[in-house]
C-alpha cells in the first residue's frame, strides 16, 4: 500500500504541474500585470507611472518565463511564473495583490468554512442514510412511492432558491434564527443552524436517492436472504449487513470532498455572511485579486487529489477484498 | 385514521399531540428576538448599524479613493476643509483649519503678484493654512509611553507582539496634539515608495513633490531605505511645504489651479503623525496586518475599534474628538425634516457603527426590514431587490409604499453630482470627428446628433433605472455652479421647450439629420451599404441595456451591433480608441462644473495622454475656454465660460445623451439627521439615534413564530409512526408477498 501512495504522489506532481501552468496561463497570459495593476488601482486618475511602480513594487514587472536580461539561473528564476506560480508548490502563496498575507488568510478563514461545511456533511450524511435506509425498509410502499416523489423534487430545485427561500421563510418570516452573519464560540450555532439545514435538504434529495438504489440492490442480494432466512430481523438485517456492505458505492461519493471541505461554499458563505475561504475567493474574484484566486485553485487542486487518494485507501478499510497495489 | 390497538400507541400520540398543541399556543407569544444578529449587550449602545459589501482595500488616506472606503477614512480622519452637511449647493467650510486660506501668487522670481494677476503671469500659488490648536489625535498605541517619556511600543518584534492581531490588544495606548507638521508628514507620504496614491496626479502641482519621489526611490534603489520598513518622512525636506510654527501650514503649488481647495477637502491632506507610520513598521506588523492601510489613525469623530475583513468593521467615539458642534443652519425645508433639531450639540451623537459584511442585496433588505440594519442607500448594491415592496412612482415623484410608511421609513432622495451617459469616441472615423475632410466631420456631427435624439433617456429610464434619474441636459450636472434649469437648461439639440418642460424631438427630425449625414434610411446614400454602428459594453449587466439602446436605434433605420467583453479588455478599447459608442460614468471628486468639463478638454486624452478624457474630444474652442475657466477664481464670475463650453458640447455632441441619477436613502424611525449628500463624507458624525424606540420596535417586528417547529415536529412524529407501525406489521406477517421464488 505504501508503494500504492507513494506512486499516487508522484502522479500528483505532473497534474499539479499541468494545473499550475494552465492557471499561469489564464491569469498572466490572457489577463496581463497590466490588467492586474488597473483592477487594483481603481479607474480613476491611474498614470502609467502608476501602474508601472506597482507592478515593479509586486514583482509584475519581469518576463513571463525566461529573463532575457538576467544571467545563469536567474534567466529562468527571475520571471514571474517562478516568482509568483512555482513557489505555490512550498505552499508559499506569498502577497495578494492588495499586499495581504494569503497564507494568514488561509489559516483565519478555513475554521469558519469549516464550522459550516463539517455539520452539513456530517449532518446531511447521517440523514440521507436513515432516510434512505427508511424508504428502502418501506420499499414498494406508497411511504416509498411519496419520498421517492419528494426526493426528485427536492433534486429539481436550485441551491440558491433553498438560501434564499430558507432565508425568507425561518429568519425574515417566522423570526427563528438571524438571517445572517457570523459569531464565535457558542453564539455560532444561532447563525449557523439555517446555512447548515439548507445545506442538507439542498443535497438531501439526490442522496437520499442514490443511497436508496444502492441499499435496495443490496437488499436483492443473497446473503440478505440468507440472513432473513435465519431469523434475523428486519432492522438488524438493515443495519447489521445492507448498511455495511452499502458503505462501499457511498464512501466513494463521500471521502473525496472531505478535503475540500476546507474550501468552503462560494454562494452559502456569500449569502449568509460566514467569513470563510468561500467568501475570500469570492471578493477576490470580484475584486480581481488574482494571486488569491490563483492560490485557491491551487489548493482546490490539490486537496481535490488527496480527496482521490483517501478514497482509495477508504476502501480498504470497509471492504477487505480491496488491496492497493 | 386508525390507531394500532395497543394502548402504548395511543399514549404516544396523545404525547405528539399535546406537543403539538403547546407548540400552536405560543404561536404569536412575545419572546425575546431569536433572529437579532447582534450581541444582547449592544441593545443599550447608541450604535448605528450598517454593512459593508466588499473588503476596503485601502484604510490608509493616502491610497484610499472610493467610496466604500471613505465612509471609514472620512470618519477617522479629518480634511483641513470639508463642506457643509446641510446646505445646498455644498459650500466648503474650514475644518480642522482654523479659517479659509490665505491665498497668495508669486512670479518666477519669488515677487509676489495681486490676486487679480493674468494666470499666465502667476508661477505659484501659496496657501497658507492656520490649523486650530488643541486638537489631539485618538488614543492610540503608537502614542503609548511610559513614565519617563519612552515609547512603550518601539521595540516589537515576532515574538514580543505574540497574539495580538487587533489594535484593541495593546494594553496601553497615548495620545498628543495635533500639529501642522503632521499634514506635511502626510503630504510627503503621497510620493512614499510602495504606495500608489490616485492624488499624486493632482499633488504633484506640490513644488518639489516630484524631486522628492525621485530622492526616496533613488535612496531606495541605493539600498538605503527599505521600503517595507518604516521610512521617516520628516528626514526628506519638501521644498513646496513648510510649517513655520506648530499650526501653521504652507503649501506651494505650481501656477494657479483654484481648485485645489476642493482637494484640501480630501483625505490626501489630513494629519498623518509619524509615531504611527513608525509603530506600523515594525517586524512582525504587516504580517499581522496591524497596518495603517488597516488601522487608520487620525483625529476624527470616530476611531477604528475592530476590524475583521468580511466580517465586520467597528468604529467607536473618539474620546479625544475636538469641539464640534452640529449646525444650526441648513436649506429651506430642512428645519421641517427636524434636521435642526440638534443644532449646536457636540458632536459626535452616536457612540459608534458597527459594520457588518452583507455581500447580497436580498438578505440585507431582508434585515432591513427586520430593523436590524438602521438605513439603506441605493448606492450600497447594484441592483435593489426591495424596489416595488418599499418605494412607489407617481408622477415622476418618488414616494414609500403604505407598506414603508406603515413602518416609519424615512425616504431621501438626492440629484446626485454626478452623470451617466453614453458617449462616441471621437477618434472613430464614422461616428467621431475622425472624418477626412470638414464635409465628411460635419456629416458625423449630425449623424451623432440624430442617434442623440434616438436614444430615448426617458424610456430608458423608466424601463432600466425604475424612473429614477434626471435626463442629462449638458455635461454639469444639477447642483452645481454652471447648471442651468429649466429652458435655459435644456439641451436644444435634443429637446424642444413645450407646455413648461423639455420635449424630445421627434424621431423625423432624427431620420432629416441622419438624410443629412448620408444615410437616409439607415443606408449609406453611395453605396447603400446599411450603416451598422457598434456599442461596446462590459458585461451581462449592460445586455437588457443593450437590447433597449438596439431597440431605440433601430426606429430609425440604425443597426446597433453590441461587443461585450470583459472589463480588462473593455478599458484596453478605450485606451487604445477602439472602441465606437460606449457607455461611461462620473462621480464627482468635488462639486465644482471644473471636475466635469475637465473630462472634455483634449490634453486630457484617453488615447493620447492616458487621462480622463475618454470621448477623446478635442477641440480648440473648447480647450481655448477651459483653460481660461480653470484659472478662474471659484468666487469669480464663470457662468457666461462655462455656458460656451457647455453649448460646444452639446453642438458637438460627443455624449449622445445621459442622466443624472437620482439617488435615495431608506432610514429607520428610529435615526435621525440623515441627509443625501454625494460628496460629504464625514456625515455619520451627525447622525443621531433614539435607542429606546429601536428596541421596542425591533422587539415588536421580530416576534418568533413557533408553529412551524411544532409542525416540524409533527410531521417527524407521524412518520417515526408509520414506519413503526409498517414495521411491526412486516414484524408479524407470517409469509412476505413476493419475497419467495
Amino acid at each position: 500500500m505504501i508503494a500504492y501512495l507513494l506512486r499516487r504522489l508522484l502522479l500528483a506532481v505532473p497534474t499539479l504541474i499541468g494545473v499550475n501552468l494552465l492557471l499561469f496561463t489564464l491569469f498572466f497570459v490572457i489577463s496581463s500585470p497590466d490588467d492586474m495593476a488597473r483592477a487594483q488601482l481603481g479607474a480613476k486618475r491611474v498614470t502609467p507611472e502608476a501602474i508601472e511602480r506597482w507592478k515593479a513594487d509586486r514583482g509584475y514587472d519581469k518576463p513571463l518565463f525566461w529573463n532575457a536580461q538576467a544571467a545563469g539561473r536567474a534567466r529562468f528564476t527571475e520571471t514571474i511564473f517562478v516568482q509568483k506560480s512555482a513557489r505555490m508548490f512550498l505552499f508559499d502563496f506569498g502577497k495578494s495583490d492588495a499586499g495581504r498575507d494569503i497564507n494568514r488568510e488561509l489559516s483565519t478563514r478555513m475554521w469558519p468554512s469549516l464550522a459550516l461545511a463539517l455539520p452539513v456533511f456530517l449532518v446531511g450524511l447521517f440523514v440521507a442514510i436513515t432516510l434512505a435506509l427508511l424508504l428502502a425498509f418501506l420499499r414498494a410502499t406508497w411511504l416509498d412511492f411519496t419520498g421517492v416523489i419528494v426526493c426528485v423534487v427536492l433534486m429539481s430545485i436550485s441551491s440558491l432558491f433553498y438560501i434564499i427561500a430558507g432565508q425568507y421563510l425561518v429568519a425574515r418570516v417566522w423570526n427563528l434564527v438571524p438571517i445572517s452573519g457570523f459569531a464565535t464560540g457558542l453564539d455560532a450555532a444561532r447563525f449557523l443552524a439555517l446555512p447548515v439545514a439548507v445545506g442538507v435538504l439542498a443535497g438531501l434529495g439526490s442522496n437520499v436517492r442514490w443511497y436508496r438504489a444502492i441499499f435496495l440492490e443490496e437488499i436483492g442480494k443473497d446473503y440478505v436472504r440468507t440472513a432473513r432466512a435465519k431469523g434475523l430481523s428486519e432492522l438488524a438485517v438493515l443495519f447489521r449487513h445492507v448498511l455495511k456492505n452499502g458503505m462501499i458505492p457511498i464512501l466513494t461519493g463521500t471521502v473525496v470532498v472531505i478535503p475540500s471541505l476546507f474550501l468552503g461554499s462560494l454562494i452559502t458563505e456569500s449569502f449568509f455572511g460566514i467569513p470563510g475561504l468561500g467568501t475570500f475567493t469570492i471578493e477576490a474574484i470580484l475584486m480581481q485579486d488574482f494571486a488569491i484566486v490563483r492560490a485557491m485553485v491551487f489548493i482546490g487542486s490539490v486537496l481535490y487529489i488527496a480527496g482521490l487518494v483517501l478514497t482509495d485507501l477508504s476502501y480498504t478499510l470497509v471492504d477487505p477484498r480491496v488491496r492497493l497495489q | 385514521m386508525m390507531l394500532p390497538g395497543s394502548g402504548s400507541w395511543r399514549r404516544t400520540f396523545a404525547a405528539a399531540a399535546l406537543l403539538a398543541a403547546l407548540c400552536l399556543a405560543s404561536v404569536g407569544v412575545r419572546a425575546g428576538a431569536w433572529n437579532d444578529p447582534y450581541p444582547a449587550s449592544e441593545r443599550g449602545q447608541a450604535l448605528v448599524y450598517e454593512s459593508f459589501n466588499s473588503r476596503p482595500k485601502h484604510l490608509d488616506p493616502a491610497q484610499s479613493y472610493v467610496e466604500d472606503e471613505a465612509w471609514f477614512v472620512y470618519s477617522v480622519y479629518e480634511p483641513l476643509y470639508d463642506y457643509h452637511y446641510l446646505k445646498r449647493p455644498y459650500s466648503l467650510q474650514p475644518n480642522v483649519a482654523e479659517a479659509m486660506p490665505q491665498v497668495s501668487y508669486r512670479d518666477a522670481q519669488g515677487n509676489e503678484l495681486p490676486a487679480d494677476a493674468p494666470v499666465a503671469s502667476i508661477a505659484e500659488t501659496v496657501y497658507e493654512i492656520r490649523i486650530r490648536p488643541g486638537i489631539r489625535y485618538q488614543p492610540h498605541p503608537a502614542f503609548a509611553v511610559d513614565a519617563e517619556g519612552r515609547p512603550l511600543y518601539a521595540d516589537l518584534d515576532e515574538d514580543s507582539l505574540g497574539e495580538r492581531s487587533q489594535i484593541g490588544d495593546f494594553e496601553h495606548t497615548g495620545t498628543r496634539e495635533l500639529e501642522a507638521a503632521d499634514f506635511a508628514y502626510q503630504i510627503k507620504r503621497l510620493v512614499r515608495p510602495r504606495i500608489e496614491s490616485p492624488g499624486l496626479a493632482i499633488f504633484s502641482q506640490i513644488v518639489g513633490l516630484e524631486d522628492l519621489a525621485a530622492r526616496l526611490q533613488a535612496e531606495v534603489d541605493a539600498g538605503r531605505l527599505d521600503p517595507e520598513g518604516w521610512i521617516d518622512m520628516r528626514q526628506f525636506p519638501l521644498e513646496g511645504v513648510a510649517t513655520p510654527d506648530p499650526h501653521t501650514l504652507r503649501i506651494r503649488i505650481r501656477g494657479k489651479y483654484p481648485q485645489f481647495l476642493n482637494w484640501l477637502a480630501t483625505t490626501f491632506v489630513v494629519p498623518v503623525p509619524w509615531e504611527a507610520e513608525r509603530f506600523y513598521g515594525q517586524p512582525g506588523m504587516g504580517r499581522r496586518e496591524l497596518t495603517l492601510d488597516m488601522w487608520p489613525v487620525g483625529t476624527g469623530p470616530f476611531m477604528m475599534e475592530r476590524n475583521l475583513p468580511l466580517r465586520e468593521i467597528r468604529l467607536a467615539r473618539n474620546p479625544e474628538y475636538r469641539r464640534d458642534l452640529y449646525p444650526c443652519e441648513g436649506e429651506p425645508g430642512d428645519a421641517e425634516a427636524g434636521l435642526l433639531a440638534d443644532c449646536g450639540k457636540q458632536l459626535p451623537l452616536v457612540d459608534g457603527f458597527r459594520f457588518s459584511y452583507e455581500k447580497e442585496a436580498t438578505p440585507f433588505w431582508n434585515k432591513f426590514l427586520q430593523g436590524y440594519y438602521d438605513m439603506y442607500a441605493s448606492t450600497r448594491f447594484a441592483s435593489f431587490t426591495g424596489f416595488d415592496t418599499a418605494l412607489q412612482l407617481q408622477g415622476g415623484a418618488l414616494s414609500l409604499s403604505p407598506a414603508m410608511e406603515r413602518h416609519g421609513i424615512r425616504l431621501r432622495t438626492e440629484v446626485e453630482p454626478a452623470i451617466e451617459y453614453f458617449l462616441v469616441n471621437m477618434l472613430d472615423p464614422v461616428l467621431g470627428n475622425g472624418g477626412a475632410t470638414p464635409e465628411a466631420r460635419e456629416r458625423a456631427r449630425k449623424l451623432r446628433q440624430a442617434i442623440a435624439i434616438a436614444i430615448d433617456i426617458e424610456e430608458y429610464l423608466a424601463i432600466i433605472k425604475n424612473g429614477l434619474g434626471l435626463p442629462m441636459q449638458g455635461p454639469v450636472p444639477p447642483g452645481l455652479a454652471g447648471y442651468r434649469d429649466g429652458e435655459a437648461g435644456m439641451n436644444p439639440y435634443v429637446y424642444t421647450w413645450a407646455n413648461g418642460r423639455a420635449k424630445r424631438r421627434s424621431l423625423d427630425e432624427a431620420r432629416r439629420l441622419l438624410a443629412e449625414a448620408g444615410y437616409p434610411d439607415g443606408r449609406d446614400v453611395g453605396t447603400g451599404v446599411p450603416l451598422i454602428l457598434y456599442f461596446d459594453g462590459y458585461d451581462s449587466f449592460q445586455r437588457a441595456r443593450l437590447e433597449l439602446l438596439v431597440k431605440q436605434l433601430a426606429r430609425i433605420g440604425v443597426q446597433l451591433v453590441p461587443r461585450l467583453t470583459e472589463w480588462n479588455r473593455f478599458q484596453e478599447k478605450h485606451r487604445k480608441g477602439n472602441a465606437q459608442m460606449s457607455f461611461w460614468g462620473w462621480n464627482a471628486d468635488y462639486p465644482d462644473p471644473e471636475n466635469f468639463l475637465f473630462q472634455y478638454y483634449s490634453k486630457n486624452g484617453k488615447v493620447r495622454f492616458q487621462g480622463e478624457n475618454v470621448t477623446n474630444y478635442d477641440d480648440p474652442g473648447f480647450d481655448a475656454l477651459f483653460e481660461e475657466f480653470r484659472g478662474m477664481d471659484l468666487d469669480a464670475d464663470r457662468q457666461p465660460v462655462i455656458d460656451r463650453m457647455v453649448e460646444l458640447l452639446r453642438h458637438d455632441a460627443p455624449l449622445l445623451g445621459g442622466w443624472n441619477n437620482e439617488a435615495f436613502q431608506l432610514s429607520q424611525p428610529w435615526l435621525g439627521n440623515t441627509k443625501p449628500g454625494k460628496v460629504i463624507h464625514s456625515y455619520r458624525k451627525y447622525y443621531s439615534l433614539d435607542v429606546d424606540r429601536r428596541n421596542v420596535l425591533r422587539a415588536e417586528w421580530n416576534r418568533p413564530a413557533l408553529w412551524p417547529l411544532a409542525m416540524a415536529a409533527i410531521a417527524i412524529v407521524v412518520i417515526a409512526l408509520l414506519a413503526l407501525r409498517h414495521y411491526r406489521r412486516r414484524e408479524a406477517q407470517t409469509a412476505r408477498p413476493g419475497s419467495a421464488t
